[in-house]
């Protein structure tokens, strides 16, 4: 079925209902109660996870695929942010040839960039990328101020020209939407004491992920994929048998750029402002953070790191020491206060701090992420079902 | 002609830092060949060494002075640095006015250790393996020393001033045979440079003229060979990995004045030293020197107007554009050894 194997349909589907019910399983908490803090079930920050999930899968293709480490990519989704707000201020604020615009301009971008940066390998490549990032960057909010709108951000005015939209009625700026459908526009479900919102916006770059998942699928199997793994493990080896790298690496380059593109273009589309720091080369270090702590070079390790990421920045980041004092009461007030100081540094405004822990531990230890986490765990029920089963047959089984 | 000198002069003091930091960074490339994306979070500390020597140094307990009364009559409360109470009030008055500098004592045995607990703790298991897993896991570690200063100090930045005599200005131009009030420099970045001068040429004195430096060096042209002599080369590097945390960390003291300490300075110099480093030639000593100068003035010359006039945007840029060229046309820097990680 649509020309993949049995496991990564598997994967697909998986993928595909979390994403669809994601208000859901999102929202597991009553709202009001003590719990709905951790709830993250909120249009916002649903569209930034499967915004970022994209984001990271683009980057996965890249970096996962052919260990090509760029530092730069954030530089692609802040030039989809800009193309798709310009789309909006001259043509239409339908979303639909914004986003074509974004991918198109940041895939010319990445093809610029990558041909002169993938002249180097290693180390170097980063260095190049990061430069490259850092000098748009610089551009835009400096010398570029006309086109990016400098240090206030590209916004949308009331006198932009809109061709094919005519000229606006009413006094307010219109919104992005989808043949009238408005990106922002909700319904709310209330089953008792939990509310569901399901936004347009969030169902929209929703789609638009599991298409490009979807894709990443397909690419990671094609004999393209094969080809990028094979620069991966040996790239020496790959030119003496007479094949050259680079076009392959171009292309895995300008696909993730284009992701990236793609992502940018959705963020311009759920709030219409585009900002230079989001090329920061900061930005860029968080792709990389997320695409390591879910997994680098699995199908599905980006999209939890995405995840896992911006929710502890939107979550818990919100903890302050007041809740903390109202989980702990139980404890003796000496003890509570102890218990209290210990955790505080590593929540609230200290998140970052765990996440550099978390993500350092993930470098040591686990390789390849949060996917490599879950497979040893689940390698270890499965060895005792056999371990059950090996008793009765008295088969030995080799050491490892 | 004066204007010229200006910028150069401009361009030196952040070209002191730019080699500083760059130097720490070949120093552990070339010995360890370890990509050290923690650096600038060791200038960074340094910086905040300052920070806690000076805080340390007024700390004070409140005393009530019978001689004197405030505005309601009653005696007042005056708050008495305990450094006074050890040293007398002038001495005292001076050494907390001298707190950078004697900041520079009270850091190196701190970065040092540093130095030493991170490479045994954490790098030391990273050699074999690639170089991108070399960043991540010290990009990491940057992240986690960068939140824990913050937890500490805070997210604002900390005035830290520089000794009373060296505050202000001077007119250089007028020294040196200018019209007057045309090239005004302020007393510490000449400070600072001559440090930085005083640090590089101390480093390449070490491993020029002592045993233990060539040592390092003939470690650092061939690791094998040295180990085979029976000499233990890692002790050796690990030294020289906290003696690199401490060049950088030195120049963090002496920067503080310059720029108030905040928790993310060692992320602003740490991609500009990375820069530096690639153009002056990774593993080469005097290119990181060279280029961090280089570019430091580089970098003044091109915010000049008469530059920008004619390419705006040109200062914000000039570093990477020079970068992107010398590593497309050289790509082993300008002074590296061929062969060096050259592809």
């Amino acid at each position: 079925m649509l020309g993949l194997e049995k496991k990564d349909i598997r994967i697909l589907l998986i993928v595909a209902v979390l994403t669809l019910f994601a208000p859901f399983i999102l929202n597991p908490f009553p709202a009001g109660s003590g719990m709905a803090q951790f709830n993250a079930g909120y249009p916002d920050l649903m569209q930034r996870f499967v915004i970022f999930g994209i984001f990271a899968i683009g980057f996965n293709i890249l970096f996962g695929l052919t260990g090509y480490l760029s530092f730069g990519h954030a530089a692609f989704l802040g030039i989809g942010s800009y193309s798709a707000v310009w789309m909006f201020k001259l043509l239409s604020m339908n979303v639909l040839p914004a986003i074509a615009l974004a991918v198109i301009t940041s895939g010319l971008f990445a093809l610029l960039i990558g041909y002169i940066s993938l002249r180097r390998s290693g180390i170097y490549f980063s260095i190049l990328t990061l430069a490259f990032a850092q000098m748009t960057y610089a551009l835009a909010y400096s010398v570029l101020t006309p086109i990016t709108g400098g240090e206030t951000g590209l916004q949308l005015a009331l006198d932009d020209p809109r061709v094919l939209d005519g000229a606006s009625a009413g006094s307010n700026i219109p919104v992005p939407g989808i043949f009238g459908l408005e990106m922002r526009s909700n319904a709310q479900l209330e089953m008792g004491d939990w509310v569901f919102n399901m936004s347009a916006g969030y169902y929209f770059s929703g789609i638009i992920m599991l298409l490009a998942f979807y894709l990443s699928i397909r690419i990671f199997r094609s004999p393209f994929g094969m080809m990028l793994r094979a620069i991966k493990s040996n790239q020496q080896r790959l030119n003496y048998t007479g094949l050259n790298a680079r076009p392959y690496t171009l292309a895995a380059f300008v696909i993730s750029g284009m992701y990236a593109g793609l992502a940018g273009g959705l963020m311009a589309a759920m709030d219409p402002l585009a900002g230079a720091e989001r090329m920061f080369w900061t930005a860029s270090g968080e792709v990389v953070l997320m695409t390591i702590l879910g997994g680098v070079g699995t199908l599905i390790g980006p999209v939890l790191g995405a995840g896992l990421i911006k929710y502890m920045e939107n979550i818990l980041s919100k903890i302050n020491s007041d809740i903390l004092h109202t989980w702990f009461a139980f404890l003796p007030d000496g003890l509570e206060d102890f218990v209290v100081s210990m955790v505080y540094p590593f929540i609230g405004k200290g998140w970052h701090l765990t996440l550099g822990l978390m993500f350092m531990a993930v470098v040591i230890f686990l390789p390849g992420g949060l996917v490599e986490a879950g497979q040893r765990i689940a390698r270890i029920f499965k060895r005792k079902k056999t371990d059950d089963t090996s008793k009765k047959s008295t088969s030995t089984e080799p050491a490892e | 002609m004066d204007a010229i000198i200006l910028q150069i002069l401009n361009g030196l003091d952040k070209g002191s830092a730019y080699a500083l930091i760059a130097l720490g960074l070949t120093l552990i490339f070339g010995t360890l060949g370890v990509v050290n994306f923690a650096h600038g979070a060791l200038f960074m500390i340094g910086a905040f060494c300052a920070v806690t020597l000076s805080r340390i140094l007024t700390w004070s307990h409140t005393i009530i002075d019978e001689t004197k009364t405030d505005f309601l009559g009653n005696p007042l409360k005056v708050d008495v640095p305990y450094v006074y109470g050890l040293f007398g009030q002038s001495t005292g008055e001076a050494i907390i006015d001298w707190a950078v500098p004697l900041s520079i004592l009270f850091s190196i045995p701190i970065m040092l250790f540093i130095g030493y607990a991170m490479e045994r703790g954490l790098i030391k298991h990273f050699y074999k393996r690639p170089h991108a897993d070399q960043i991540l896991v010290t990009f990491g570690l940057a992240i986690v020393l960068q939140e824990i200063i913050k937890y500490f100090y805070g997210a604002n930045p900390i005035p830290t001033p520089a000794p009373e005599v060296f505050t202000g200005s001077f007119d250089f131009g007028a020294m040196v045979g200018f019209e007057a009030n045309q090239i005004i420099y302020p007393y510490w970045r000449l400070v600072y440079f001559g440090f930085a001068a005083v640090i590089i040429g101390a480093v390449f004195a070490f491993l020029q003229f002592t045993t233990f430096g060539m040592v390092v060096r003939a470690g650092m042209a061939d690791r094998e060979t040295v180990g085979l002599l029976g000499i233990n080369i890692d002790k050796r590097f690990t030294i020289m990995f906290g003696i690199a945390a401490a060049v950088a960390g030195v120049a963090g003291v002496m920067y503080a004045p310059i720029n108030s300490p905040n928790y993310h300075m060692g992320m602003d110099f740490l991609v500009l030293s990375f820069v530096v480093v690639v153009v002056g030639g990774m593993g080469s000593l005097p290119g990181a020197v060279l280029a961090g100068f280089l570019l430091g003035v580089l970098e003044s010359f091109a915010s000049m107007s008469a530059v920008i006039d004619l390419l705006p945007g040109i200062n914000q840029i000039i570093i990477y554009l020079v970068a992107i060229i010398i590593l497309l046309t050289r790509p082993r820097g300008l002074m590296g050894r061929k062969g060096v990680m050259e592809d």
